[in-house]
């Protein structure tokens, strides 16, 4: 029994639905499935910017929804409000202030942080009151589930899952290494 | 312990009538797989209750449950350990899914399915998905310290629902 003959791979390609930071054209693109409350996804998320630093524009970084709602209880409604201020253009400065403020993810928080970053707070608490983004965060969770993700965080670079260590070394080798020469 | 390296169990391929069983479900109830039939059936065979990856699998069910259901798919979760293990194992992990007790005589399910690691005493981490007529669609061993995931499952069910819609 060997392990998985073909590493597993992204089921839905990176495209216009998706939050991207980097260039379209970027030599390598990462993609990142992660949960706001799950403590290891918030442990990436300085590696994530360090590399980002580090590569500059030779790095596209995707980031899609994969909340762990049995065991993180915020982590639906946290995905649902970065979704939600990206309807206002600001997806990313939510995910930063979400990842750097993890133990504070509860309702009140999130209105509090769409206040914070400007954003137009009535529209913000009525589309995640009432839901709007859920669909959104379900079909990036099962375009997770069908490409391999087991787990937050899991990693894709150019669309083939990334099984090894995800610490700050090893992932830039990996994304170095699959650039074309 | 004996230290034979256990033969790679061979599990029943596609095609196969999936083997009918009766397991505790819990300490004063069974499930008889034959009550099934009419939707598909997963079963994930896992070795143990509480060792950290088997953890992680089973909670990627937990999580994955409403897509299955999307398939009218039921899961079970089989292993060694009994009922009153599951039952503390499924609590503490909030499982809303039912965990089969293959424990008397022990592996028995997992021997007939060809998922039982002789000389481990525990069960391969084997995933079957079984149509609505009983006949299994699918099956795949993943080595035992690997998350085998959900992705698998879905191709399948998506496989076996794709048969059934009408021409």
């Amino acid at each position: 029994m060997t392990k998985r003959a073909a590493a597993a791979a992204l089921t839905l390609p990176v495209g216009t639905r998706d939050h991207i930071q980097g260039p379209a054209d970027a030599a390598v693109t990462l993609v990142e499935y992660g949960d706001y409350e799950c403590p290891h996804c918030g442990r990436a998320y300085p590696i994530i910017k360090a590399i980002q630093q580090q590569m500059g524009r030779r790095l596209r970084f995707v980031y899609r929804n994969f909340p762990l709602r049995e065991s993180h209880p915020h982590a639906q409604h946290a995905a649902e409000a970065a979704e939600a201020a990206g309807a206002q253009g600001k997806f990313w400065e939510m995910h930063d202030r979400l990842f750097e403020r993890q133990f504070a993810l509860d309702g009140e928080y999130l209105i509090e942080y769409a206040g914070d970053l400007g954003l137009d707070v009535a529209r913000f608490r009525k589309e995640l009151g009432s839901g709007v983004y859920e669909p959104r965060v379900r079909e990036d969770f099962r375009s997770g589930v069908t490409s391999g993700v087991n787990g937050t965080p899991t990693f894709f670079i150019n669309g083939v899952r990334h099984d090894d260590s995800w610490e700050l070394e090893p992932l830039l080798a990996a994304l170095e290494e699959a650039i074309p020469a | 312990m004996a230290d034979a390296t256990p033969l790679a169990a061979s599990p029943l391929p596609p095609g196969t009538e999936a083997p009918d069983f009766t397991l505790h479900s819990a300490p004063d109830q069974t499930v008889s797989l034959r009550d099934y039939r009419g939707q598909p059936v997963i079963l994930a065979f896992y070795p143990a209750d509480w060792s950290p990856v088997c953890g992680d699998q089973m909670a990627l069910y937990n999580e994955v449950l409403s897509e299955f259901a999307g398939y009218g798919a039921q899961l079970f979760g089989i292993s060694v350990d009994g009922a009153w293990c599951h039952r503390a194992f499924a609590d503490q992990r909030k499982l809303r899914f039912p965990l089969l007790a293959d424990f008397e005589p022990k592996g028995a399910v997992a021997r007939r399915y060809g998922a039982y690691r002789d000389g481990d005493g525990f069960s391969e981490r084997a995933l079957f998905v079984i149509d609505g007529e009983g006949i299994i669609r699918w099956s795949y061993v993943s080595p035992v310290d690997v998350n085998p995931g959900a992705d698998g499952i879905l191709r399948a069910l998506d496989a076996v629902a794709g048969e059934r819609t009408p021409a």
